[in-house]
C-alpha cells in the first residue's frame, strides 16, 4: 500500500525554512546549468542555421575556412555551368561567388572587433533562404553601398541607414539592414563582390555557394567537383560546413556547463542529504506508527524518496523560471574558424528546461536515498520508545 | 580558547552532518578557485606582452599583410631599436582538433626580440642554421610526445600542401603566461616555397624607451596613413589584451556563476547551522542557567559555523591549487593556468564570510533564547 502523497506535502509544510533553503540551493544549481546550456545552445543554433541543407559551398582545396581560400572567375563559371546547379524561374543558375574578408571595426563600447565583410552577387539573397531586408533596401550593383546584419546595428557606430562606414580605403553607404533567421550572417556586412574585390584582395573570390538541384545527390556532386581536372577545390554541404565551425566551441561550452553544474550539484546534494536525515530523525515516532499500521519498509522508502524529489522539483521549477529572462539576450564570442565576432542570443528551449528538471530530480533522488533507506530500516519498538 | 573543546564536541556530535557540510563548502570553493583562475590566467596572458614592444599590423583587418618595404622604414624610425616580422601559418597537425599556433618568423631578429623564450645555445644555433628547422614550445613537445630532431608534417590551409619541419630547438618560457605551446619556423622557407608570393603579416618593434610607445606608434601610423596599406600600431600588451576580449565577456560569466555558487552554498550551510541550533535549544538554555553570557553563546555559535566553512574553504581552494599545478593539462588551452595565492586568500575570505552569514541567525537566536521557555520545551 502506498503512503498518500498528502503526507509528504504536509510534512514539507511543517519545515518551511529548511525546505525552502534546500530547494533554493538546488534552484541556483539548475539555473546555472540551464543558463550555461542556453549559451552553448544559442551559439550552435546560430552556426547551424547559417548553412542551408541543399546548398553547397566550394573552397580552394585544403582551405578549411573561407578566409584562407581563393577561387578564380574561371572556376566560378565552370561551376555555374554544371548540370546539378539549381536554376531560378528565369533559368539563371543559383550561384553566388563571394568575397570574404575580416576587417577590424571599432565597437560602440570601445575596442576593435573583427567583423566579416562578405561581397556577394545580387543572387546571394535567392541562393540563401531566410535572408530578409528588415529596413531600407538591398545594395545596388555598381554602387558603394552595403547592407548590414541586424546584430551589427547598434553595436557598431555608423551602421544606421543613410550613414557611412569607412573600410578598405573607401566610404560605403548603409542602405539596408537584414535579418537571417538568427544565423551568424546577421553578424556580417554585405555588399557587392565586384566592389569589394579591388579594395581588398584583387581578382579573386574566396568561395562559391550554389543551390543543388537534387539535394540527395551531394556525394556525386562532391566527387565530380573534386575530380574535375580544371578545378582545385573542396566541396561541402553548406550546413555541415558552418555546423563544423561550431562543434569545438560548442563542446567546450557544454563541458563547462556540465562541469560547473556537476560540481555545484555535489554541494547541493550534500545539503539535501543533511535536510532529509534531519527530517527522518525528527520523525522517528511517525515512521514507527506508519510501520505499525502495516505500511511496508518499501513504502516508507519510496515515500521519503518522493519527499526529497518534491523538494528538488520545487527547486528545479524555480531555477527554470530564473533562467527565462535571459532567453533572447544577445552576447558575442569569436568564431575561431574565421577569426570574426559572432553575435548570438541565449536560447532557453523547452527541451533545455526539461533537462533542468531532470537534473533536479536526479539531485533529489541522490540526496534522498540514504536518509530514506534509514527511515525504512527503522526498528518499530525503538522508534516508539523515543516517542 | 578554553571553549575550544566545547565547540569541538558540538561539531562532532553529528559527524555526518558536519562532514557533509564541510564537503559541500569545499566543492563550492573548489569551483570558485577554478573559475577565478581562468580569469587570472587570461588576464596574465593578456598582460604578458611587453610594454617595450609594439605590434604594427594592417589597419584593414587582422588577416591583411603589410609590404616588405615597411621593414626598412620602421627601422629608420627614431626610438626604434629593432624590428622583426611574423606570419600566421594556420597549418593542421594530423587533425584539426590538434590546434596550436604556428608562426613563420624572421628567425634571427625575432629570437633577439623575445628573450622570454629560453633554449640552449647549441639548439638556437641549430635552428638558425637550417632553413626547414622548427622551434617548438616545451609544452607542445610534451603534448604530442615529440622529440628533438624529429620531423613534423603540417598540412597547410592558407599555404597549400604538406610542410615538413625538423624540430631543432625547444624553448621554455621564463614566465608560464607567455605560453609554451607555440611553433616557430623560418619565414624564408615560407617565402621560397610560396614562390615569393607572401609579405609579412605583422611587424614587431623593439622600443628603445617604453615610455615613448604612444608617441612612436602614432608617428608610425601617421607615416602610412595615406598609403595603400595603412597600419595600426599598439603595444604588444594592448594587442594581447584585445585578443583576449575576443572570447567574449568571460569576466561577467565567471562573476555571475560565482555569485550563484556562493548563494547556493550559503543556503546549504545556513540550513545546517539552523538544524544544529534547533537540536541544541535545551542545552543552550542549560548553559545560560549555568551562567554563560548571551554574548558568549552568540560567539560560540558563530565560531562553530565559521570553523565548518573555513575548513571546507581550505579543503576546496588548496585542493584546486594542488590539482592545477603549473604544467597541468589545462595549460594547453590557457597558458599559465594555475591557482594564484590571491585566489587562495580570496577563497578563504569568502569561506569566513559564509560562516558569519550562515551562523548569524542561529547565533542571534541562541543569544535571545529565553531560558524559561526553552526549558519548558525540553521538559
Amino acid at each position: 500500500m502506498k503512503i498518500p502523497l498528502v503526507y509528504n506535502l504536509r510534512s514539507i509544510r511543517e519545515r518551511p525554512v529548511s525546505t525552502l533553503m534546500t530547494a533554493a540551493g538546488m534552484a541556483l544549481v539548475v539555473a546555472v546549468f540551464v543558463a550555461m546550456m542556453a549559451l552553448s545552445n544559442g551559439f550552435q543554433a546560430a552556426m547551424v542555421r547559417t548553412g542551408a541543407a541543399d546548398n553547397v559551398i566550394v573552397l580552394r582545396k585544403g582551405a578549411n575556412a573561407e578566409m584562407y581560400s581563393g577561387i578564380s572567375r574561371n572556376t566560378v563559371s565552370i561551376i555555374a555551368g554544371m548540370p546539378f546547379v539549381a536554376h531560378d524561374a528565369a533559368n539563371q543558375p543559383l550561384v553566388s561567388p563571394e568575397v570574404f574578408v575580416v576587417i577590424g571595426l571599432a565597437r560602440v563600447t570601445g575596442g576593435l572587433a573583427n567583423v566579416v565583410v562578405r561581397g556577394v552577387s545580387q543572387r546571394a539573397i535567392d541562393v540563401r533562404k531566410g535572408i530578409e531586408i528588415v529596413a531600407g533596401r538591398s545594395f545596388r550593383s555598381g554602387a558603394s553601398e552595403i547592407i548590414v546584419g541586424k546584430t551589427i546595428v547598434g553595436r557598431f557606430p555608423n551602421t544606421d541607414i543613410g550613414e557611412t562606414l569607412s573600410f578598405g580605403g573607401r566610404d560605403w553607404t548603409v542602405v539596408g539592414h537584414f535579418a537571417a533567421d538568427g544565423s551568424s550572417f546577421e553578424s556580417e556586412i554585405w555588399g557587392e563582390n565586384e566592389q569589394f574585390m579591388p579594395v581588398f584582395r584583387g581578382e579573386v573570390f574566396q568561395s562559391v555557394t550554389f543551390r543543388l538541384d537534387d539535394p540527395s545527390a551531394f556525394a556525386a556532386v562532391e566527387q565530380t567537383l573534386e575530380e574535375d581536372p580544371r578545378l582545385y577545390v573542396d566541396a561541402f554541404r553548406e550546413r555541415e560546413f558552418y555546423e563544423n565551425q561550431s562543434v569545438l566551441l560548442g563542446q567546450i561550452l557544454n563541458f563547462i556547463a556540465v562541469f560547473i553544474a556537476g560540481v555545484m550539484a555535489i554541494g547541493a546534494v550534500f545539503g539535501a542529504i543533511n535536510t532529509m536525515y534531519a527530517a527522518v530523525s525528527s520523525r522517528g515516532p511517525e515512521i514507527a506508527v506508519l510501520l505499525t499500521l502495516g505500511f511496508k519498509p518499501g513504502n516508507v522508502l519510496s515515500s521519503f524518496l518522493i519527499e526529497a524529489v518534491i523538494i528538488a522539483l520545487l527547486g528545479g521549477l524555480v531555477g527554470c523560471l530564473l533562467t527565462l529572462p535571459i532567453n533572447g539576450i544577445v552576447t558575442s564570442t569569436t568564431n575561431w574558424n574565421s577569426f570574426s565576432e559572432v553575435a548570438f542570443a541565449f536560447r532557453v528551449t523547452p527541451r533545455l528546461l526539461l533537462n533542468g528538471l531532470i537534473f533536479a530530480v536526479a539531485m533529489g533522488l541522490l540526496g534522498g536515498f540514504f536518509p530514506a533507506r534509514r527511515a525504512a530500516k527503522q526498528l518499530v519498538a525503538q522508534a516508539l520508545r523515543e516517542a | 580558547m578554553k571553549f575550544a573543546r566545547l565547540i569541538l564536541v558540538n561539531l562532532l556530535r553529528n559527524k555526518r552532518r558536519t562532514i557533509l557540510t564541510v564537503l559541500s563548502v569545499a566543492v563550492a570553493l573548489f569551483l570558485f578557485a577554478t573559475l577565478r583562475s581562468v580569469v587570472t590566467a587570461l588576464d596574465a596572458a593578456g598582460e604578458v606582452g611587453s610594454e617595450a614592444r609594439l605590434i604594427t599590423r594592417s589597419a584593414t583587418g587582422i588577416t591583411f599583410a603589410l609590404p616588405q618595404s615597411y621593414y626598412e622604414r620602421l627601422r629608420a624610425q627614431e626610438g626604434v631599436r629593432g624590428v622583426s616580422w611574423a606570419n600566421w601559418f594556420g597549418g593542421v597537425y594530423v587533425d584539426e582538433r590538434n590546434f596550436f599556433a604556428q608562426f613563420a618568423v624572421d628567425a634571427e631578429t625575432y629570437l633577439a626580440m623575445y628573450p622570454e623564450m629560453q633554449m640552449p645555445e647549441e639548439q638556437r644555433q641549430a635552428f638558425l642554421a637550417e632553413r626547414t628547422a622548427a622551434l617548438v614550445g616545451s609544452g607542445l613537445m610534451q603534448r604530442f610526445g615529440w622529440s628533438l630532431g624529429q620531423d613534423v608534417t603540417l598540412q597547410g590551409t592558407i599555404f597549400t600542401g604538406d610542410w615538413t619541419f625538423t624540430i631543432r630547438a625547444v624553448y621554455t618560457p621564463d614566465d608560464p603566461s607567455f605560453g609554451d605551446q607555440m611553433f616557430f619556423f623560418h619565414y624564408d622557407y615560407l617565402y621560397e616555397r610560396t614562390n615569393r608570393q607572401i609579405i609579412p603579416g605583422w611587424y614587431v618593434i623593439q622600443l628603445a624607451d617604453p615610455a615613448a610607445a604612444p608617441e612612436v606608434s602614432d608617428r608610425i601610423d601617421r607615416m602610412f596613413q595615406n598609403s595603400s596599406n595603412p597600419t595600426q600600431t599598439e603595444t604588444e600588451r594592448a594587442f594581447n589584451t584585445g585578443f583576449m576580449t575576443m572570447w567574449g565577456n568571460i569576466g561577467f560569466l565567471v562573476r555571475a556563476v560565482g555569485t550563484a555558487v556562493f548563494f547556493a552554498i550559503l543556503f546549504v550551510a545556513a540550513n545546517t547551522m539552523m538544524m544544529a541550533a534547533r537540536e541544541r535549544i535545551g542545552e543552550n538554555a542549560i548553559l545560560k542557567t549555568l551562567g554563560f553570557q548571551d554574548g558568549l553563546l552568540f560567539a560560540l555559535t558563530l565560531v562553530e559555523a565559521t570553523v565548518i566553512t573555513v575548513l571546507g574553504g581550505l579543503l576546496g581552494v588548496f585542493g584546486a591549487k594542488a590539482l592545477f599545478r603549473p604544467g597541468n593539462p589545462m595549460n594547453s588551452f590557457i597558458p599559465g593556468f594555475q591557482v594564484e595565492w590571491s585566489t587562495v586568500a580570496l577563497g578563504v575570505t569568502i569561506a569566513l564570510l559564509l560562516g558569519f552569514v550562515s551562523g548569524f541567525v542561529p547565533a542571534w537566536q541562541a543569544k535571545r533564547l529565553s531560558v524559561v521557555q526553552a526549558l519548558r520545551r525540553v521538559a
